[in-house]
This record gives C-alpha cells, sequence and structure tokens, in this order.
C-alpha cells in the first residue's frame, strides 16, 4: 500500500491532498478504498474500543467488558461516509482541470476579504448589544454570569492574540500570566490588605515582568521551542502554586478576596453601600453588573490598545516579523526586541484578566490554571482567526456557550473541543474569519491568502 | 553510597522509558522538523494496548516463567502494531494536509490531537486508573549494608533488567535501521533536503509515515515497560511524560538518536536523584528548568550540530 492512495479513517480531511486519480476510477476501487478505511478504522478501535478494562470491585485487578457495538458502528460509519464522499463529493472536485491548489482551501481568499468588511459593521452593532445586554429583559443571574465568563475569554483571547496573531509567537503557557495576575491580586489584598484598583496594574505589571523574565533567554530561539518551555512554564507555575503551602494556601487555594468597589463604594446593604448611596434597593445583581462593566471595559481596553499598537512600528514589525523573520532581521528590525515587547504585552493582558478573575471569583485554587485552560484560549484565537478581532470575539461566544450548552455532555465536549481545533485548522488554516492584511499598507491594501505565501523559519 | 547506587539503577531505568519516547521526537522533528505534540499521548496508548492484552491473555504473576516471557514479547509485538496504526493515522489525518501550510499549524493540530487522544480514551476506558498485578517479582540483591538504623539492600529488580535490556536490543536495532537499510538512507535523505530527496526518487510522504510509525512503536514499548514498572496507568500518562521526553531530546540535541538516549537517561538520573535527595513534589519543576536552561544555554543539545537556517 503505498501512501498515495492510503486510505483514511477521517474522510473530510484527506481530500485536499489527493492526487488527481484516473478518470477510469470506478466503483470498485471506491469499495476497495472504503474497505481498507474501513479495516483501519478496526484496528484503530478494536482494542481500545472494544475491549474496555474495569475495575473489579474489591480492588481484585482489572477484567474486560467487551464493547463491540462501538467498534461496529464506527467501522460502518468511516465505510460508508469514506465510500459516499469518494463517489460525490471528492471526484467532483478533482474532475476540473485547474491544478489542485485552488481547491485545497475552499473560499480562503474571498472570506479575508470580506473579513474587514465584516469587522467594520459587526463590530459597532456587537458592541452596542453588549453595552444594553444587562438591561435587557432576558438577562437574568445565569446570563449574566455566562456573560461575564465569555467577555474574560474575550479579553484573555485578545490577549493572546498579540502574542500568536499578530507577532506569530506560539505560546502555550498563557495561563501561567492569567495565574500571576489571579494571584498577585490574592495575595497583595491577603498581606498587604490593599484594594482591587491598586492591585490591578500591579498585577498587570507582575505578569509584564514575569513575561520578560521567561522571554528574554527563551526569545532567541525558533518558535517551536518557544511553545515547549511556555508550556513547561506553565506547569512550573501551577507546580509551585501547588505546593508552597505556606505562601499560597497550595490546593485549597485562597479564599475571602476581597470584592471591588464603585469608587469606595462597596456593594453591601449596608447605609453606606452602592445601593443606598443612590437611593436604590438592595440587589444582588447590582454587583453582577457592575463586574459585567467592568470586564466589558478592561476587554475593551485591550482591543483599542491592540488596535493602535498595531500602527505604530512596533505593531508593524510584529506582523512583518509573523511573515518572515529572516526578512526582518536583514531589514535591520531587532526581532529579539520585538517579541519580547509582544510576549511582554500579551502577558500584562493575562495579568489583568487575572486579577479581574480573582476579584469575581472571590476564590482562586491552582486548579483554574491548568494546561487545558491554555489550550482552551489559543484554540479560540486559533479557530476564531490569528490576528482577528472579531474573530475571537465569534470563537469565543461558540465555545464557552456551546460548553455551557453542552453541559451534560461533559465527557464529550473535550473530545469535540480537540477534533474542531484539527478540522478547522485542516480546513481553513487561518482560521474561520482569517485576516492577514497589514494593518498599514502602501497605496493598495492587498489581502494575502495563507496558501499564496510560503513562509520562512522563525 | 548504597542509597546512590540504588537511585542510580532507578535513574538508568525511568531514563530508559524517557529515552524510548524521546527517540519519536527527535525522529519527527529531524525529519519534518515540527514537535509532535501528542507523542506523548501514542505512549499512553500504547501502555493502554499493553494492559488489555495483558489482561485478556489472563497473565499473573503464578504464569511458569516461560510462557510468560513468550506472552509478553507477543503483546508487546501486537501492542507496538496496533499503536503504530495510531501514530500512522495521526500523521496521516493532522500533519500532511498541512504540511504546506504555515508553522504553527501543524503544531496547532498536534495539540488538538493530543486532546483528542487523551479524551477518546478517557470515554472508552474510564477515567479511573487503572491498576496492574505485578506480573515479573524479585530481583538480585547487589549490596547489603547493615548499620544501626536498619538493613539498606541495593536491589537490582528482574523488572529493571528487563526495561534496560530491552531499550538497549532495541535502540541497537533501530541504529541499525537507519544506519543501514534503503529505509534508513532515504530518511536521512529526506532530513537533508525533502525536496531534493523527491527529486531522486524517494517517496517522501511513505518515509514521513514511516517515520511515525517507528516513532509510536518505540512509544508502545515504552509504554508497556512504563506499565510493567509502576503498575498503574490512567489516560493523562501521557502529558507530562510527553513533555520530560521532549526536554531528553532537546537536551541531547534534537534529531539525533543517540543524543535522544543520553537526554533520556539525564533527565531519568536528574529526576530520581532530585526526588531522592531535594524533595518529590518539585521532580517536574527540575526537569522543567533543566529544559529552559539547556535551550538558553546549549540550544543546539550535547550531541546534535548546530542549525543553520536556510532561506
Amino acid at each position: 500500500m503505498t501512501s498515495e492512495t492510503a486510505p483514511d479513517s477521517a474522510p473530510e480531511n484527506a481530500a485536499k491532498h489527493k492526487p488527481a486519480p484516473p478518470q477510469t476510477r470506478d466503483l470498485a476501487a471506491s469499495l476497495k478504498d472504503a474497505g481498507l478505511a474501513a479495516l483501519i478504522t478496526f484496528a484503530l478501535a478494536a482494542p481500545i474500543m472494544g475491549l474496555h478494562t474495569m475495575s473489579l470491585p474489591g480492588g481484585g485487578g482489572l477484567a474486560i467488558v467487551p464493547n463491540w457495538a462501538s467498534v461496529f458502528i464506527s467501522v460502518v460509519v468511516v465505510f460508508v461516509g469514506r465510500l459516499l464522499l469518494d463517489l460525490f463529493v471528492w471526484r467532483r472536485v478533482v474532475q476540473i482541470p485547474i491544478g489542485d491548489k485552488w481547491f485545497r482551501r475552499p473560499g480562503g481568499m474571498p472570506f479575508a476579504r470580506h473579513a474587514h468588511r465584516l469587522g467594520g459593521v459587526a463590530g459597532p452593532l456587537l458592541l452596542g448589544f453588549t453595552i444594553i445586554m444587562p438591561f435587557l429583559p432576558f438577562s437574568d443571574r445565569y446570563i449574566m454570569d455566562l456573560s461575564i465568563l465569555v467577555l474574560t475569554y474575550v479579553m484573555l483571547g485578545w490577549g493572546l492574540n498579540i502574542v500568536v496573531g499578530l507577532a506569530g509567537l506560539l505560546d502555550l503557557g498563557y495561563v501561567a500570566f492569567y495565574a500571576v495576575g489571579a494571584y498577585s491580586y490574592a495575595l497583595l489584598a491577603q498581606y498587604f490588605d490593599l484594594g482591587f484598583w491598586v492591585c490591578l496594574p500591579l498585577a498587570g505589571i507582575l505578569a509584564a515582568f514575569w513575561g520578560l523574565l521567561l522571554g528574554f533567554p527563551v526569545l532567541r530561539l525558533r518558535g517551536d521551542y518557544l511553545a515547549i518551555v511556555t508550556l513547561a512554564f506553565g506547569e512550573i507555575i501551577r507546580i509551585v502554586l501547588l505546593n508552597w503551602y505556606q505562601f499560597t494556601g497550595g490546593p485549597d487555594g485562597i479564599s475571602g478576596i476581597p470584592r471591588p468597589s464603585f469608587f469606595g463604594l462597596e456593594f453591601s446593604r449596608g447605609d453606606d453601600g452602592f445601593a443606598a448611596f443612590f437611593g436604590l434597593d438592595y440587589s444582588p445583581m447590582h454587583r453582577i453588573i457592575f463586574l459585567y462593566y467592568l470586564i466589558l471595559i478592561l476587554a475593551l481596553i485591550t482591543n483599542f490598545v491592540t488596535m493602535r499598537l498595531r500602527r505604530l512600528p512596533v505593531g508593524r514589525a510584529w506582523e512583518a516579523l509573523r511573515e518572515d523573520e529572516i526578512a526582518c532581521r536583514s531589514l535591520g528590525i531587532n526581532t529579539t526586541n520585538t517579541k519580547l515587547t509582544a510576549f511582554a504585552i500579551g502577558a500584562m493582558f493575562g495579568g489583568f484578566a487575572g486579577s479581574f478573575f480573582a476579584t469575581r471569583q472571590g476564590f482562586i485554587s491552582p486548579e483554574s490554571f491548568t494546561f487545558i485552560e491554555s489550550a482552551l484560549i489559543l484554540a479560540i484565537v486559533v479557530l476564531g482567526g490569528l490576528g482577528s478581532q472579531i474573530g475571537v470575539v465569534i470563537a469565543a461566544v461558540v465555545m464557552i456557550g456551546g460548553f455551557e450548552y453542552f453541559r451534560e455532555f461533559e465527557q464529550y465536549r473535550m473530545l469535540i473541543f480537540g477534533l474542531a481545533m484539527v478540522v478547522i485548522m485542516v480546513w481553513r488554516p487561518r482560521g474561520l474569519i482569517a485576516t492577514r492584511e497589514p494593518s498599514i499598507a502602501l497605496g493598495k491594501r492587498k489581502a494575502i491568502s495563507g496558501d499564496l505565501v510560503g513562509e520562512g523559519h522563525g | 553510597m548504597e542509597y546512590f547506587l540504588q537511585q542510580l539503577i532507578n535513574g538508568v531505568t525511568l531514563g530508559s522509558i524517557y529515552g524510548l519516547i524521546a527517540i519519536g521526537y527527535t525522529m519527527v522533528y529531524g525529519i519534518i522538523g515540527m514537535i509532535n505534540f501528542a507523542h506523548g499521548d501514542i505512549f499512553m496508548i500504547g501502555a493502554f494496548m499493553a494492559l488489555i492484552f495483558i489482561i485478556l491473555l489472563g497473565l499473573t504473576i503464578s504464569t511458569s516463567v516461560a510462557i510468560l516471557m513468550l506472552a509478553l514479547i507477543l503483546v508487546l509485538v501486537i501492542a507496538m502494531a496496533l499503536t503504530s496504526v495510531y501514530g500512522w493515522t495521526v500523521e496521516r489525518l493532522a500533519y500532511r494536509p498541512l504540511r504546506t501550510s504555515f508553522r504553527l499549524a501543524p503544531l496547532i493540530t498536534a495539540i488538538g490531537m493530543s486532546i483528542v487522544l487523551q479524551n477518546y480514551v478517557q470515554i472508552v476506558q474510564g477515567a479511573r486508573v487503572k491498576p496492574l498485578q505485578p506480573l515479573i517479582s524479585g530481583g538480585f540483591t547487589l549490596m547489603e549494608v547493615t548499620s544501626e538504623e536498619g538493613t539498606f539492600a541495593v536491589n537490582l529488580s528482574y523488572i529493571q533488567i528487563l526495561i534496560i535490556v530491552t531499550t538497549l536490543i532495541l535502540m541497537t536495532v533501530f541504529s541499525l535501521l537507519i544506519a543501514r537499510t534503503s529505509l534508513g538512507r532515504s530518511q536521512r535523505a529526506c532530513e537533508q533536503d525533502r525536496k531534493m530527496a523527491a527529486l531522486i526518487g524517494v517517496n517522501v510522504d511513505r518515509t514521513i509515515s514511516l517515520t511515525f510509525v517507528m516513532g509510536a512503536a518505540l512509544a508502545a514499548v515504552a509504554g508497556m515497560m512504563y506499565l510493567l514498572y509502576y503498575g498503574v496507568i490512567d489516560f493523562y500518562i501521557g502529558f507530562v511524560a510527553g513533555v520530560k521526553a521532549f526536554t531528553a531530546a532537546v537536551l541531547g540535541g534534537i534529531g539525533s538518536l543517540p543524543g535522544a538516549m543520553l537526554g533520556g537517561m539525564l533527565i531519568g538520573l536528574i529526576e530520581t536523584f532530585w526526588s531522592a535527595y531535594f524533595t518529590i513534589e518539585y521532580k517536574d519543576v527540575a526537569a522543567f528548568s533543566i529544559l529552559a536552561i539547556v535551550l538558553i544555554f546549549l540550544p543546539s543539545g550535547i550531541l546534535g550540530r548546530p542549525e543553520v537556517e536556510k532561506v
């Protein structure tokens, strides 16, 4: 079996690199192809899926419980799916006599061009909706809590977008800066009795400082090494938080983190509280709505800063760096410093979001800062479209909303989430809304499709 | 001294397992220049394959030694074969379509694949840890020292011998495979220049697929050894083991096969000694810090060649 004609158990991915088969490809060939795919699926599924190991009661080891039905179903699904795709979908594509490059990424080019317009129209509309949302009739406690969560991820996504989307550095440990921000606020409040508004900038600065500290040695290296070092850093921070019991409370976390005040007014029932001052009836919703606007403003600041930075020389240098590091270096851009600014600014916004998280929850523990959180933020950026601000919003709404909606299918949602990452990357490598338009252009603006640019190292 | 010797033995055993996983990283990195992030989870799949077939064959400690040895070899071969299918499929689905895409793309699909494999195993096999009764017990006592605190014996168990010997044999076989066979020649050609290799008739796609198959087979061996040594696995073992094995590959010099083995040994030893003499909680921190330190001061590793960027 040569690999060119080798079958494939998830048919939707395979179409892209299939060389044009001879025109005489008939039903028999399709059947053979689908049969091979089914055979491979059987080999994949039979032991792991078909033979479930179950603990015997009383700790007496394990026993095998066969589960052939699901193996059979997956084999049949792959066989039929592959056959149908082979007969009806792929055949049509390969018969059009232009090089197969055009069909690899359906719609890559026009979509990118519309992205700019989409951001221009949908952006203000979305913003208007988010501003009036707390006063709409359907906004109960649950919806508001969910919206705050979504906005937190939007902010984290925008922060990470500076690092991954603009500067093209893969950061797998972004949650570390989120954790630094959260723990900075919690610990400063616990040990020095400082309030939220003092700690917010401090948390951002501390996170940025950690970003510098980590980035300085590592950013000289090739991009893939950065990915693995940031991943390791994320784990180190988590392990230290977990084990430094005297200082961070270890697995018990820190509780009783003070809530933010509205210009000195607490959201409490007393006479000096927010409700009494404005002559309102006390309602716990006031704090929720306040938190909602707080994270909205923080997120918008992130967005605003990003948009402005993109127009500054340093932002243009980020975009150039993402496209071609070697060219940047030959043009005299200090690549290490440029990367470092992106890394530190991204970390700073992560720190802000972290201290907001701490004040909202009132309780933090290392469990909130696992690798899967980093992967989730990264997925939001990647699926939304690297470098696209509106894409991050859409991806955050879809993913966090989807996670909430499919709460009963707890087990399956991570599986689907991982699959979505793979499928979207293969199908549309620049994300759903891909923009690689330079923020500033001399003369005519040109959209660059990811497929047309051969990228160098970096 | 006795304590040191015992930790040395333990460290070498652990290092062999890391080394076997590290080879998969180093070969893939050498040939297509990407970090196969899902490799740690392939190792986990290998451990599960071994577990399933050990239980299926009904092996216990009371099985006679000759039959047990034959059966374990059988399990090893089956686990290697079936895990290779996983390695092949991951490459085919997640990496090959993106080979011409931008550099971050395959890294991101690799993370996706890693999440998929973990959760797939969690769903179909359950989230609980899977214990396995020890199959091989006993060993040699190398040294026995009696002091006022009691007797301290330096043990070299049969299972440790098994792990170290298997690793040595497989290392030799795979080194010969790369150095002597035509497949190895194709691999080295692809490593140097993929386009040129294709022009002179090397089937690049097939070579890359086989690289993944070889890496997965070795990861399956590591998985089985891990299972026999620790006696307990779960769906999450691949993550930390994967990062450590990658550290080993970088430490030894990525792209270099003996380097991966050397790096694996060093990481195993460092981790064991750190746990023995300092704190066991921070052993992962020690391993990860070494990764950072090596990358800063010795980016091409101990046995690696410095990378030359070509435009």
